[in-house]
């Protein structure tokens, strides 16, 4: 990377890139019209939306209405577009377990096509942020992480703590960790605002510097521990801890040893 | 005489010509230190002090103390390429491209909490025992200026990095000093050079931390051990123990050995806590700049307590005739930790006062047989540990589910509440442990052993205690209340008179105390 | 003090206990080997020290319990160094309690005070010193040391006021002007209102005029957060609500309590939160305070949009931004 990286100031680059762009672009079209043609994947298209609506009305509509319009303890889910759904319900935080404070992330209730298939059909009824695809979410290609890094401790490490290990609200809400999170989750979090989380639009962040965030959450994820236990990265607290348990802890009990008479 | 026997002698009578040290040494070399756990806290603090001076010389030779902007080229990865001050680049080159660099930089960490926890343990030790009264309340005020000191330094280490949580430290510290009335907006000025956070703190706190905070450090401990070995040391009772001796084991060789061997202790378990334990990663924090903040901004524990109070604050604030006074940063910030300092740097002049006892003091209380003391202690620790508790609750709060609202509201409550109830609940304590001890002392020890009377009944034998602890459990004095009179000798109102009656009521609550057993109580449980 | 007959005497010091290793040549044998070990752990120590340092590449991590993935120089290192001195002092502190005499010595006090013979030679010759310096008699003398020695604390104390400039207006100002535009922190990129959805925020900073640097003592005064609701939701007078533009409001991102970045949004409860002590401020209202010891809400940039349709400040901030201050006018 470093190799390529040197280049990225060449006067050659943006033209290259653009044709490297368009060429990618080209061949994802080519290679999916390969493999569906047009009208099998509106059929395929509309079954889905079916099929979602009926895994809708099943398990959702209680809460968000049968036309998904909200009700009093859900908002309309008119317009929050696919990734919304992806997010909430692909990171089990839909349906909720209970009302209380915030959803929490845990293991989906519904398979990968079902969830594909509610967010098909809550897509169908107004426009709004879709899935990002694999393509869009090369982050290794796209993104930096020296600057990702620059763009989470100036937008996310507030709520999401330095180390992306997450932070307390207000009344109990939380910014989750975001250890062990999904790219795309990442992604569709930034696009949507789910819940306490505020949206952060293409064109304050662009799709790169998303990107860019998301390499650098990553590389978080796996740097391992530089210096020993890493003590849960949050700071001076537990450092404070382990020298008042364990650092005076080891040094009064050699004391006592030293203080007491041989045998 | 052998070779060296011989060698030795002429270096040590060239040395005494010059000096005539060997009188001196003489005495000095069987000075008497008593032995207990309890007497090495302070060792620890003066241990993690010379390991702070190794590694923090270690430190100094790569580290650039300058807030020039640099572009950071070094090994670590994600932030190359990015601006930052020169200091924060040092210290990423100390961590990552010196070998042993991450290792010294977390052995001068760690050392530096566990100085500070070290102090704090051997001041409630002193606190407890009574250890600092007459003749050892200058040591007690050095004591109180070491720890002062100690936070100052303790802080200025942790903001040299120049990495995003010390950066917003030194915001949160500007903050205070602008808050100062009439002088605060000039004072930052000058510490910055103009305005926060300008180019010129990093350099100047530097200078302070490495050269003027140690020096003085250097001269205040030097001075707190002469006192020591000059007053020798205090020890607990026991048989044997009077106020006019000290019983323990000789400087040559067994303390010299044992001490000796405690600093490499100290080093060692210093050296194993940085090995094992990541403190401080300023890589993952980031260069420092104003408009970055990180969930969970916390400063070390011994600023954690100030922290607390800080956000535990009413938000009150006077505006009046075109001036503003932040009573919500001044009092946290200024005024209850300089009334804290104060009580506790004059608290054995008041005790004396209060108790009228102005004799020397060598053998320590057991904190039972004071119970006022103990439980004033118990109250401050009280209010520190709410402060400090508070100064954490957002990581408490997402740790154990509750709210930050909630800790908040559990803090403000309970700094006022929870001092009080500590204060009655320890001295409580006190009483029934002296009950215990006057129990103890009065029918023995129980054996466990049951045991059948003619009559049916079923008694526990009861073993006498050895002479031995009887006596440390009664050698105690038993304080007796001021009963200052508010009328001289011809019945005429003295000027101090409500003074007095004031002083009367504190020596009367200082005085409450389980009798101890006489000899009248031992000779009626005879008859029994 | 206390005047009842003690009932129970003081039995003295309690008869010495021998060591084993006093009386039995083994033990002492064994205590000697014990010791030999400890010590000769530290060398240990100091072998693997030597060896992680000069043989053990930077980049292998091992996996520990507990630990974690962790970098395998930086534990030896330490673990060598934490052998090496443990087992020194270890070895000391076991010679020293199986070895070395371990006899309690009685030393006696003397009480601190000096002999009344000295007290009294020591008042004597200070008042003869005095006297002969005539610090009693002549008060000129006294007076004038009085004065000269008052003012010469002055000269170091002046010296320190190059230290800095006065603080003047800097505390007021910040680089916001009328029609300066906003941009992103970083990526320094204009912002158009319709770059923003409801519900999103963006951190801004002053755009920059050609060849103008950015300083963090800039940043420090000129971070704005803007957030865009919904233009009903806000619950603000005429003033304020005219600082708005299309449902987006810009606050001062400079903690109004001790200058810490707020940027904490929650975006249901519209509330921001600062994290280094938690006050909150209540956006739809002016990021009036709500919770917490901050006592005034964050000052609001009044905003509008340029010829171009990008968004810009209509004015300077009328009010200072961050912490109080004595000098601040905060009616």
């Amino acid at each position: 990377m470093k190799y390529l990286s040197r280049y990225r100031r060449h006067k050659a680059v943006a033209p290259l890139l653009l044709l490297f762009a368009l060429f990618a672009i080209g061949t994802t079209f080519s290679v999916a019209s390969a493999t569906t043609t047009p009208s099998q994947s509106a059929l395929s298209r509309s079954a889905a939306i079916d099929e979602g609506r009926q895994l809708f009305l099943k398990g959702c509509s209680s809460c968000h209405g049968l036309n998904a319009e909200g009700g009093a303890i859900a908002p309309s889910l008119i317009g929050v577009g696919a990734a919304s759904v992806d997010f909430q319900v692909g990171t089990g935080r839909m349906p909720m377990a209970d009302m209380s404070t915030q959803a929490m992330r845990k293991p989906p209730v519904y398979d990968a096509n079902q969830v594909a298939a509610l967010a098909e059909y809550v897509a169908s009824l107004a426009p709004g942020p879709a899935i990002p695809t694999d393509a869009v979410l090369n982050y290794e290609r796209d993104g930096s992480t020296a600057q990702g890094g620059e763009l989470f401790r100036t937008n996310c490490a507030m709520c999401h703590n330095f180390a992306a290990q997450g932070g307390a609200l207000t009344q109990g809400k939380y910014a989750p960790t975001l250890m062990g999170v999904q790219p795309k989750q990442m992604y569709e979090a930034m696009i949507t605002g789910p819940q306490s989380m505020p949206v952060f639009s293409d064109k304050t962040i662009t799709p790169a510097e998303k990107l860019s965030i998301i390499k650098w959450v990553k590389a978080a994820e796996a740097e391992p521990a530089l210096g020993g236990a890493a003590l849960g990265r949050v700071g001076p607290v537990t450092e404070g801890l382990l020298v008042w348990t364990l650092g005076i802890g080891l040094l009064i009990g050699v004391a006592v040893w030293l203080a007491m008479k041989a045998r | 005489m052998t070779a060296r026997e011989r060698i030795a002698g002429t270096v040590a009578s060239y040395v005494d010509e010059r000096t005539g040290a060997a009188a001196w040494m003489k005495k000095n070399l069987n000075k008497v230190f008593p032995d207990h756990w309890s007497f090495l806290l302070g060792e620890i603090a003066l241990y993690s002090f010379i390991i702070l001076l190794l590694s923090g010389t270690f430190l100094t030779f790569w580290f650039d103390p300058s807030q020039r902007e640099v572009i950071y080229d070094g090994n670590y990865e994600p932030l190359s390429g990015l601006k930052m001050s020169a200091a924060y680049a040092s210290t990423l080159h100390i961590s990552f491209e010196v070998r042993g660099g991450l290792l010294m930089r977390q052995i001068h960490h760690w050392a530096a909490l566990l100085f500070m926890v070290a102090i704090v343990v051997h001041l409630l030790r002193v606190y407890f025992t009574g250890a600092f009264r007459k003749p050892r309340e200058f040591n007690w005020i050095i004591g109180v200026g070491l720890l002062t000191l100690g936070i100052v330094e303790g802080f200025l280490g942790y903001s040299l990095p120049d990495d995003l949580l010390s950066g917003t430290g030194i915001r949160i510290a500007e903050a205070i000093i602008q808050a100062l009335p009439v002088v605060g907006s000039y004072i930052s000025f000058f510490a910055f050079g103009g305005a926060f956070p300008g180019e010129a703190f990093i350099p100047r706190i530097f200078t302070v931390h490495v050269l003027l905070l140690p020096g003085i450090f250097l001269a205040l401990i030097t001075v707190h051990l002469m006192l020591v070995w000059y007053q020798k040391h205090t020890q607990y009772p026991g048989p044997g123990r009077t106020e006019k001796n000290v019983v323990g084991f000789p400087l040559l060789p067994v303390y010299m050995a044992k001490a000796g061997g405690f600093f490499f202790i100290v080093f060692g378990v210093t050296a194993f806590l940085s090995a094992v334990a990541s403190i401080n990663p300023i890589w993952l924090y980031g260069p420092y700049t104003p408009g970055q903040i990180s969930a969970g901004s916390q400063p070390d524990w011994y600023m954690g307590w100030l922290d607390g109070l800080v956000r535990m604050a009413p938000p009150l604030e006077t505006h009046a005739f075109g001036h503003t006074i932040s009573w919500n940063i001044l009092i946290p910030g200024l005024i209850l930790p300089g009334i804290m300092f104060t009580g506790l740097a004059l608290y054995p002049f008041i005790e004396s006062w209060i108790s009228g006892d102005k004799r020397e003091h060598h053998i320590l209380d057991r904190p039972r047989n004071v119970p006022n003391r103990t439980a004033i202690g118990a109250m401050a620790l009280t209010f520190t540990i709410v402060g400090l508790l508070n100064g954490g609750n957002d990581i408490i709060a997402t740790t154990f589910n509750l709210t930050i609202n909630q800790m908040m509201w559990f803090s403000r409550i309970g700094i006022l509440v929870l001092p009080p109830i500590a204060f009655v609940v320890t001295k409580r304590l006190c009483l029934s442990l002296q009950r215990a001890d006057r129990d103890l002392v009065l029918h023995g020890r129980e054996t466990g052993t049951l045991l059948r009377m003619p009559s049916g009944e079923f008694v526990e034998v009861h073993e006498p205690i050895s002479a031995e602890k009887a006596w440390t459990l009664t050698q105690h004095e038993q304080p007796v209340p001021l009963e200052l009179s508010d009328t001289d000798t011809r019945g005429l109102k003295r000027p101090g008179a409500i003074k007095n009656k004031l002083r009367n009521r504190m020596s009367r609550a200082n005085a409450v105390a389980v009798p101890k057993v006489t000899a009248q109580d031992l000779k009626e449980i005879e008859h029994h | 003090m206390s005047h009842e007959i003690e009932a129970i005497k003081d039995p003295g010091v309690p008869a010495h206990v021998h060591r084993q290793a006093d009386s039995d040549p083994k033990a002492e044998k064994k205590a000697e080997r014990q010791v030999a070990i400890l010590f000769g752990l530290s060398a240990v120590g100091t072998l693997l020290f030597i060896y992680s340092y000069i043989w053990l590449p930077e980049d292998v991590f091992i996996y520990l319990p507990v630990l974690g993935t962790t970098n395998a120089k930086q534990l030896f290192l330490g673990l060598g160094l934490a052998l090496s001195l443990f087992f020194i002092g270890a070895g000391a502190i076991h010679w020293a309690k199986t070895l070395m005499p371990d006899e309690e010595v009685i030393a006696m006090r003397h009480e601190m005070r000096s002999e009344d013979s000295d007290r009294k030679d020591f008042v004597a010759s200070a008042k003869e010193g005095a006297a002969a310096a005539g610090l009693g008699r002549r008060s000129l003398i006294k007076r004038s040391l009085g004065l000269s020695l008052g003012l010469v604390g002055l000269s170091p104390l002046l010296l320190l006021r190059d230290l800095g400039p006065l603080p003047g207006k800097d505390l007021e100002t910040t680089s916001w002007k009328s029609g300066t535009r906003l941009v992103t922190d970083p990526g320094d990129r204009p912002i158009k209102p319709s770059d923003l959805e409801v519900g999103a925020v963006a951190q801004v900073l002053p755009a920059l005029a050609p060849g103008e640097e950015r300083t963090l003592n800039n940043i420090g005064k000129d971070a704005v957060l803007l957030i865009r609701l919904r233009p009903e939701e806000f619950q603000l007078d005429a003033e304020k609500l005219a600082m708005t533009h299309e449902g987006i409001i810009a606050f001062s991102k400079i903690c109004s309590h001790m200058g810490c970045a707020v940027a904490l949004y929650e975006q249901q409860t519209k509330h921001l939160l600062c994290p280094c002590h938690q006050s909150t401020f209540d956006v739809p209202r002016g990021a009036k305070v709500i919770f917490g010891p901050a006592a005034r809400p964050l000052p609001q940039l009044a905003i509008s949009v340029d010829q171009e349709g990008y968004l810009v400040a209509q004015r300077p901030f009328s009010e200072p931004v961050g912490p109080s201050y004595w000098e601040r006018n905060s009616q």
